[in-house]
């Protein structure tokens, strides 16, 4: 039966369920299927702390935000075109996201009176006229599925769990979306279990067959494939993004990785990966706790490898005694904190961006090192590559703060050739650096005050360093008054002097008039850009940049931010950059804060700057 | 000794170490800094033995690592012409991991005291020691706080009167041979500063052994603790105090007492006249259940009655850091070094060619 095909340039589909019903892999498939079809798109998952909440219940529910288009988007999207509600606290946790006109589509089997007294619903919302303004399909999906699969061995249990597949095949066949990458997913998720692989399979092909017969679903949709810069894409996430880039860093600068880290939400996924590259000769030890994930990184880096280590706020604090061990000894050392809401347990699968005055300052004594923060999932790679090269050249460690949007949210990455990577020289001592065949470990270069990194197993340049303060050439311990205030002043001045070696702040600003900047740093970058989209479009006029270098800063910012009016500075915290920016440059930025555990709003961000353009 | 003429002068712990015939002295393992540790303290007599003994090693200098925490015992690697780091309390064990599973080139030592390696560093300890990491940890048990002066330590004796302890200190005191016994560590031994011959060999015994050896070391301290192993000095003392552990002899406390097998696994010393020599416990250092090792290290109580000294065990497990290699050259031979070039354009990947049109998307 030939249906209509509508065109349409852009769609947000939200997939809502009980954390059990599988809603991230349904959402993850539709992604998978979505960027193999060439659409530009981006991820929001969203999904409880509790491994199962129980069942029906609002803190259960879990969600997969995707935004598809047919040209270059940035945020997951503002609020859903469609919600697919698999019960009814699904449809209650989100209602209020879904703008008048959204199409709901509602397995009916679960909206029992039970499950509706569950989250306070005295009638059933699918009739009582409580989803008039929305385009509801109502679809018995779990009976459907249980129906389509009458035929098999499979107990009704597992006939139901398949109904998030019958769910994927409808919603595959509603966006015509090739079918062939979840057919060979399931076929290797399933390999051992040739039952459940066929229920799976079934249940995609009722659901996709569904849409194709029935007459609720009229018209399909089709979005183009966005036509993004000339490459080879993959779907990326922020955490498989974060992994690849320290891999690239290992193999760009010669060092083998060792990654010594704690299990944390949402950090985890890097060790994950990275412990499945061992053939790289990347280490990874799960340690004991996180304090000893990061010693261990430090030991390796003693050792001449490419100490890393990962983890998220609570982790972060722990470590920031053995970080400060690393600005003493000056030795290489990546620290990845994937920032979520705090303080202390906070909300482990919520987002913020509340670390960057810990990263900063959050050591005892003057304690400088760089700090780098990804703009988005696939900005990640980038980003934890730069953290390398800024460790290795400077001798330093280097925090990277990536944060929960960013770890799970997925977006097209252009893969680039390796010869485009930067090529990093670890630059090994291999002989005396002072007078009489001496070794003085802590004589540095007269460029990058990087001192000599000599490993165990070098003959002749044998030394000892620690963290007590010591000589700023023997690294002997030294309690002297006028050699501490020199290294002290060493240190700063070597990580300041990185900003030679940091790209300018670029300012995206097409009128050239405009009199307000919009400053972001971190993984807000795709909600600001869309804001300032939105901006544009409605005749306003705004400037964009965004920082990558938190510490130190690119050697223009205080130059870019006088040549505004105004600068408005949104930030998902309570104004930390702002508060840096006003003590070091003393310009009266306008922040914008609000801590939700989301990330912004593309609307809301518009109307902030839109107020702001206005003021006069 | 083992057999093993794998390693550098038959250690079989030192098996990965590259070996040399340079022929070492003492002096060649003493750095330049003046040594500052308090007139008569028990660490000059350690290092003095550890530096006589590090040419017995057969490595060169270079590959030898000292890692130290924090606490007068941390000072250590300042003292050793090898490389070392002197990182912050209780981590060393921690850092030590990462540079021998990193390095498995490389004789490491851990210098950590009963502060830094039992009470802020006592998980590391532990887990070092259930991980088995082939790390060498050497536990300056001084039983008190010296560098922060004088508060009472997880050793201490309960009811201990100190600074911070003026009605006597409530802890129950870590034994830490039990301690690490309970952590199932594969070497387990205990030595006494003063006795340089003794701890020389139980020094020995543990470069020997591959994987995590823990050797406690009583060591005095003058100033803050003195004389607290004095009835394990004295000569008059000492021998019906002392349980000289030697594999396969018979466990003996002095000339006239002995110990044997008691109830529920546990050991007892008793006359030996009064059992018969047959009956005494000949002691097995490479029995694979901790068990007997760990009733060994009870006999001690109440304080000092009995202590025995020696290897408490020494049995063979797979160290952690040989594991861990073995598996990235497994990976290796199985998948190939890896190529970052795949692995980037791995998964699902679509191609978009050049723009050939004209304009922006509809």
């Amino acid at each position: 039966m030939a249906k209509q095909i509508e065109q349409l340039d852009r769609v947000v589909i939200r997939f809502a369920g009980d954390s059990g019903d599988g809603m991230q892999l349904t959402g993850d498939r539709f992604t998978q299927e979505t960027a193999s079809f060439g659409n530009d798109l981006s991820t929001l998952p969203n999904f409880p702390a509790e491994i199962r909440a129980p069942a029906g219940t609002l803190p259960g529910v879990s969600s997969f935000q995707l935004h598809f288009a047919d040209h270059d988007i940035v945020t997951p999207g503002d609020a859903p075109d469609v919600l697919v509600a698999m019960n009814p606290a699904a449809l209650k946790a989100n209602l209020a996201d879904l703008p008048r006109g959204a199409t709901v589509i509602a397995n009916t089997d679960e909206f029992t009176r039970r499950n509706l007294a569950k989250v306070g619903y005295a009638s059933d919302p699918l009739t009582d006229g409580t989803l008039d303004a929305y385009k509801v399909s109502a679809v018995p999906l779990t009976s459907m599925t249980v129906a389509a699969l009458s035929g098999s061995d499979i107990s009704k249990k597992d006939a139901e769990r398949a109904k998030n597949m019958f769910a994927l095949g409808l919603l595959s066949w509603m966006y015509n979306r090739p079918t062939e990458g979840t057919t060979s997913f399931l076929k290797s998720k399933f390999a051992g279990k040739p039952d459940i692989l066929a229920a799976n399979l079934t249940a995609f092909q009722a659901g996709w067959n569904f849409g194709e017969t029935t007459e609720d679903f009229a018209v399909s949709y089709e979005i183009r494939p966005a036509r993004l810069p000339e490459g080879t894409y993959r779907n990326i996430t922020g955490n498989l993004a974060t992994a690849y880039g320290l891999i690239a860093g290992s193999r760009r600068s010669g060092l083998p990785l060792f990654l010594g880290s704690y299990p944390i939400t949402p950090a985890s996924d890097i060790l994950h990966e990275l412990s499945r590259h061992k053939n790289f000769g990347v280490r990874t030890f799960q340690a004991e706790d996180e304090i000893a994930g990061v010693g261990a990184a430090l030991g390796a880096s003693f050792g001449g490898a490419l100490g890393v280590t990962t983890t998220s706020g609570p982790g972060m604090v722990l470590k920031q005694e053995a970080v400060g061990l690393a600005v003493m000894t000056e030795l290489p050392l990546v620290i990845v904190d994937v920032q979520r809401a705090g303080p202390s347990t906070g909300m482990p699968t919520k987002t913020e961006q509340t670390d960057l005055l810990m990263a900063l300052f959050g050591r005892n004594g003057e304690s400088p090192l760089p700090v780098v923060a990804p703009s988005s999932p696939a900005d990640c790679f980038a980003t934890a590559l730069e953290a390398v090269r800024l460790a290795v050249t400077y001798r330093t460690p280097v925090v990277v703060l990536s944060d929960g949007y960013l770890a799970n949210g997925s977006e097209p990455w252009r893969i680039p050739e390796v010869s485009e990577l930067p090529e990093i020289e670890p630059d090994l001592a291999t002989g005396p650096n002072g007078p009489d065949g001496a070794f003085l470990p802590y004589r540095r270069d007269g460029e990058t005050l990087a001192r000599p990194w000599a490993v165990p197993g070098t003959p002749g340049l044998e030394h000892r360093i620690g963290g007590i303060e010591k000589h700023a050439e023997t690294g002997d311990i030294s309690y002297s008054p006028d050699n501490h205030d020199l290294m002290v002043r060493t240190r700063q001045a070597k990580i300041d002097a990185i900003a030679r070696d940091v790209p300018e702040l670029e300012v995206d600003d097409p009128s050239g008039e405009a009199r307000v900047l919009a400053l972001g740093w971190g993984g807000t970058y795709g909600s600001i850009t869309a804001a300032v989209r939105r901006v544009r479009r409605a005749g306003g006029r705004v400037a964009q940049a965004h920082l990558r270098h938190l510490n130190p800063f690119p050697a223009n910012l205080g130059e870019v931010l006088r040549r505004y009016d105004r600068v408005v500075v949104p930030e998902i915290n309570l104004g930390q950059l702002s508060l840096l920016l006003r003590g070091r440059y003393l310009v009266d930025v306008i922040g914008y804060n609000k801590v939700r555990g989301l990330p912004f709003k593309a609307e809301e961000l518009a109307a902030v700057l839109q107020e702001v353009i206005d003021r006069d | 000794m083992t057999e093993n003429t794998n390693g550098a002068r038959g250690l079989a712990g030192l098996k990965l170490v590259p070996k040399t015939d340079t022929p070492y002295k003492a002096k060649d393992f003493k750095s330049g800094q003046e040594v500052r540790w308090c007139p008569g303290c028990g660490d000059y007599a350690i290092l003095a033995a550890f530096q006589s003994f590090l040419p017995e090693l057969g490595v060169p200098r270079e590959n030898v690592v000292i890692v130290s925490g924090i606490g007068c015992s941390s000072r250590f690697p300042y003292y050793l012409s090898t490389y070392g780091i002197h990182s912050i309390h209780g981590r060393a064990p921690a850092i030590a991991t990462g540079l021998a599973t990193s390095r498995p080139d490389l004789s490491v030592w851990v210098i950590t005291g009963d502060g830094d390696g039992l009470s802020i560093g006592g998980n590391h300890l532990i887990h070092a020691l259930r991980r088995n990491v082939n790390i060498n940890i050497l536990l300056f048990n001084n039983r008190i706080y010296g560098l922060t002066k004088g508060q009472y330590s997880p050793t201490s004796e309960a009811g201990k009167i100190t600074k911070s302890s003026p009605a006597g200190s409530l802890d129950q005191p870590f034994n830490p041979v039990s301690l690490a016994l309970g952590a199932e560590a594969t070497f387990v031994a205990r030595s006494v500063d003063s006795d340089r011959k003794h701890l020389t060999s139980v020094l020995r015994a543990a470069a020997d052994h591959p994987g995590a050896s823990f050797v406690e070391i009583y060591q005095n301290c003058p100033i803050f603790n003195d004389d607290a192993f004095e009835p394990l000095k004295d000569p008059g003392a000492r021998d019906a105090r002392l349980l000289r552990l030697e594999h396969g002899e018979p466990l003996r406390a002095g000339p006239d007492r002995g110990v044997v097998a008691g109830e529920l696994g546990g050991l007892e010393v008793v006359d030996t006249a009064s059992v018969g020599e047959d009956r005494l416990v000949r002691h097995d250092a490479h029995r694979e259940d901790p068990g007997y090792a760990f009733a060994l290290s009870r006999l001690d109580q109440p304080a000092f009655e009995h202590v025995p000294i020696g290897v408490f065990r020494d049995v063979r497990r797979p160290a952690y850091d040989e594991l861990v290699n073995e598996q990235v050259a497994d990976a290796r031979a199985e998948q190939g070094d890896g190529e970052l070039a795949a692995l980037l354009s791995g998964g699902d990947t679509w191609t978009v060619g050049p723009d050939v049109s004209d304009g922006p998307t509809a």
